[in-house]
This record gives C-alpha cells, structure tokens and sequence, in this order.
C-alpha cells in the first residue's frame, strides 16, 4: 500500500542525523532557488555548486539513518523536520542569503570537525567530505560578506539589515557546539566587513523539536507536492 | 544548452584581396582560425552574433528547468536536475568567453539580450508544466542540441570548436539522464504515462523548429558552409535528429503529435508533417507563450545584482587604492 506520511523511530542517533540532515537539505533547498536568478553568472555557478554539496551531505546523512532517503525527505509533515529555522527563512536578498550561509556554513565546519573523529563510522566518514565541502562555502561567504559590509552604502546597509536579522536564529544553530569558537571566526569577518556585532539577546528556537516558523509548511508543501499527489510512483 | 539556426542574413560581400584568400585556403584545408589571425569582418560578426545567441540561449535556457529544481520528485533528481541547469550556466560562461575572443565584450553581450536587440533559441519560450517536460526537454530539446553542436566541434574557429567538444561531452550526458526519466514516467503508473505524452505532444514540433527554417528559405546559409562554421544545412539536421529520435520515442510506447509521420523504407527515413513556420516566426518575433516572462526573468535578476556587482566594485577600488 503505497503512503503519503511516515512513521519515525527516533532514538538518539536518528534524531542527531536527521538534525544535521534537514539543516543540510533545507538550506540546500533555499540555496538552490537562485538558480538562474542570480547577480552575476559566476556567482549563479558558486550558489548552485553549495546546495549541491548540502543536498549530498543530507542525502549521505538520511542513508545513514537506514530509512529511504526520499521517505524522510518528501513524506514527513512539518513538526518532523528537525531543522534549525534560520535554514528555513525564505532568501531575502542576496546580502541575506549570503550572511545565512556563512553564520551557518562556520557552525557546520566545526560541527564537522568535532565529528570528524566520532565512533560512528558513518558520521565520521560523512564528516570529512563535508568538512570539505564546508570550508569551502565559508571562505566563499565571507568574501562576499567582506565586500558587501565594506563596499557601497546600499550594501552595508543590507547586510548589516541581514545581520541583525539573522542573529536571533543563531542560538539554535551553535547549540550543539562551542559558541564561543564560532564568534572566534565569525567577529572578524564582521569586523573586516565593518559590520557591527549584534549582541546576544533573546534567541529564536523551536526548529529541533518540530515548532518552525510558517515558511516551512510552504516549502515542503512545494517540494513534495509530486510524491504526496502520486502516492507510491517511483521518479 | 543550445545554439539555433537562426540564419540572420550578414552583408557579406565577396570579398577577394589577397587576405581574404590566403584565409579561404586555411579554411580549406581545414586549418583553424585562432583569435589573432586575421579574418574578414563579416566572419566575425558572423561568429560574434552565432556564438553570443548560443551563450543567451544557455542563460535562457536555465530558466524553464529551473522551474521544477525545488519541485524535483526525489533527491537523486533534485541533484542532477540543479547540476544540469548549472552546466547550461558554465556553457554560458563558457561561450561568452570564446565571443570575448573575437573583440566583444561580456557587458555589451548581456545588454543585447536584456535590451530585446539580441536572439536566443525560441525553444526556451515554452512553458514547462509538468515533470515530464525535464525528461522531454533532456530527452528531445538536448538531443537536437548535439545534432546541431556535434559538426561545430569542427568549426573552423578554434576557441568556438574546443569549446563545443566539451559542451557536447556534458549534453550527452544531459539526454541520456532525460531519455532515464522518460523511461521511468513511461514504465511507471498510468498517471505518469500520460504526463510523458502530454509532454511529448507539446515539445515535438516546437524541437523540429530548433534546427531553423528550411533550407529553401535560408540563402544565407551558405557562406556559413564555405566558412566551414556550418557543415549541415538545417534540413538535414533535422531529418538527422528525426531519424534518430523517432524509434527512441517508440521504445517508450509514446506516439508523436504527427499524423503524417511514417517510414519511407526507400529512403530509410522518417517523413514527418508540415512544420508550422508561422509559429516558429511568431515565437521569434516575440510573441511565444513565454518571451517576455523569460525576458524579465532575466532582466529582474540583473536589475536586483546590481547592488551587489556595484559593491564588489566599489571593495575592489577601496584596496586598490588602500594598495
């Protein structure tokens, strides 16, 4: 009988891959909607290329949680995603999106660092692809965030915007590692792009538990809609 | 993804100076012409105009299969879906550097095609409305992209012929993954079946209009082939790509918008119908199911990057100065 919906049995480890799996596969969803939309032709081939690599990192992350990777991804509702919500947030603009990526893309890289050595097998080895792959995406994003903070009045005022945006969502995203290492590398990049720190205050979360803001819904209900409107067909 | 026979008519003038024939006889003997030899301006402009449309075309063309990246049924799908859309972009790259060879440069090109003055293939202003038209568009719209770039891997510009050698690697990969979805849609439930032909029935003609107008309408043609930039003329790389794509289309069990469509065993090859030209002429003229959508897609994105490029600018000048 084919079905529309799945169920999960989250034990602990289950529940840490899928974390790291919906951060990588939503981000990597958001990144993916500028394809063809992009502001110049270079930057359309770089954005592609790193939701590429986060679509890989949650595909090999949901394998290795031995459910089918197209069962967690296109048959779970909402309040499934285990997600942190600053992957969520719709684009904005280009200094939003690229601010997103980098606050995220640092977290990730220590993230998998740590992970880089675990008992796991399965983690370790996704771990020193992706670390990689990540390291990558925060050289690219801080170049950017450089030259957007430190370039015309416009573009400082946009990703300072994006910046004071995005901090709120920050919290979740370093829980699971050392923040103060993140801002070790996180503050002088804002530095050299002469963007001023927010500082820490309340922090928005909620995504780990399945509580995620009103874009997620619409998201999925895109992204999905072939495999919940034909249930059981193979693509 | 995708260079179309447009065959906009050139002055070119019968030119015999002595250059002009120490350059015939290189054509002739198969020599390539590289950016800094000298070559007649008509075979420039030529060049400049065919290798700009192709690289509007790649641009342009990233837009429709665009539509379904975040709509991809599974994530092997969404992967290579956003991976082939990306290669058009790098065959964009790629040839608007190959037109930067003859003298012409990127920001000029890309005002052409923003400002409406410039071509691109009139493919790209169908719409694509289901799953299927990925498969479709892989499957018909790259496999006339190859019949017509295979021969341009021989063109006699060197940097527009090296540069076709690897686009064509990439497209081939492109229709065989489209053909790959097409199966599964046409061994799959009776609802993706029918997707597969609703598919079908709309790209069939619309992919026969890729290759141009028919030969007996494009005089022009023909300095083209002297120059060695066109080997085949459109008609017969048309009834190439019929001959080869009918029996894939019957293998899937799909049947093609074409009432006329039968095999000549004489001739060995597929007849097919009556193209509409008015709709090819139509479409070309502006006046497609999608041109102007496509058009200010294109337009909005560089509207909106202009922030960005001015401050990549602007951080640039500041350390240069700093320097």
């Amino acid at each position: 009988m084919a079905t529309t919906s799945i169920t999960i049995d989250e034990t602990p480890r289950v529940r840490s891959f899928l974390a790291l799996a919906d951060d990588a596969l939503i981000l990597g969803h958001r990144t993916s909607e500028w394809t063809g939309h992009a502001p110049t032709l270079e930057e359309e081939l770089a954005l592609a290329n790193i939701a590429l690599d986060l679509i890989g990192q949650a595909r090999a992350l949901y394998q290795a949680t031995g459910y089918a990777e197209d069962e967690l991804a296109y048959l779970r509702d909402p309040p499934q995603f285990r997600n942190a919500l600053l992957a969520e947030l719709p684009n904005g603009d280009f200094a939003f999106t690229i601010a997103r990526l980098f606050l995220v893309s640092v977290a990730s890289d220590l993230l998998w660092r740590g992970a880089m050595g675990s008992d796991d097998p399965d983690l370790a080895a996704i771990a020193a692809k992706a670390e990689k792959e990540t390291a990558y995406h925060v050289r690219h994003t801080a170049e950017w965030l450089i030259r957007l903070g430190d370039g015309t009045g416009e573009s400082h005022r946009r990703a300072q915007d994006a910046i004071e945006t995005l901090w709120a969502y920050t919290g979740e995203v370093t829980a699971g590692i050392d923040r103060a290492a993140w801002l070790r590398v996180v503050s002088p990049i804002l530095v050299r792009a002469t963007l001023t720190q927010p500082a820490d205050g309340w922090m928005q979360s909620g995504g780990r538990d399945g509580r995620h803001t009103e874009h997620l819904g619409h998201l999925l209900a895109e992204m999905q809609i072939l495999p919940r409107s034909y249930p059981g067909a193979v693509w | 993804m995708y260079s179309q026979a447009l065959n906009t008519k050139d002055t070119a003038a019968a030119d015999s100076s002595p250059q002009a024939d120490r350059f015939q006889a290189r054509i002739d003997a198969e020599e390539r012409i590289e950016p800094n030899d000298w070559m007649p301006d008509a075979y420039r402009r030529t060049l400049i105009r065919q290798i700009s449309q192709h690289a509007h075309s790649e641009i342009v063309g990233m837009l429709p299969e665009g539509n379904w990246i975040t709509r991809a049924p599974s994530l092997r799908r969404k992967a290579a879906l956003l991976a082939k859309v990306q290669d058009e972009g790098g065959h964009g790259l790629y040839l608007y550097s190959a037109a930067e060879t003859l003298g012409v440069s990127r920001e000029e090109l890309t005002d052409q095609l923003l400002s409406g003055r410039a071509k691109y293939s009139s493919i790209f202003n169908y719409p694509t409305l289901s799953w299927a038209d990925i498969g479709t568009i892989g499957w018909l719209v790259d496999g006339a992209a190859i019949m017509n770039q295979i021969p341009l891997c021989r063109c006699s510009f060197g940097p527009y012929a090296r540069a076709m050698i690897r686009v064509c690697r990439e497209e081939s990969f492109h229709q065989r993954q489209g053909y790959e979805i097409m199966l599964t849609l046409c061994r799959g439930t009776a609802e993706q079946k029918a997707m597969a032909q609703d598919a079908l029935n709309r790209w069939w003609w619309p992919c026969l209009m890729m290759f141009g107008p028919p030969d007996t309408e494009s005089a022009h043609s023909d300095t083209s082939m002297r120059w060695k930039i066109k080997r085949f003329t459109n008609d017969a790389l048309r009834q190439k790509f019929v001959d080869a794509t009918v029996p894939q289309g019957h293998f899937l069990g799909l049947t093609f918008p074409d009432p006329d469509l039968r095999f000549d065993e004489a001739a060995g090859h597929w007849r097919f119908g009556t193209i509409d030209w008015d709709e090819f002429r139509r479409v070309l003229a502006g006046n497609g199911p999608c041109n102007r959508e496509r058009l200010s897609a294109r337009q909005k994105a560089h509207a909106d990057g202009a922030w960005v490029r001015e401050a990549a600018l602007a951080h640039a000048a500041k350390h240069r100065k700093a320097a």
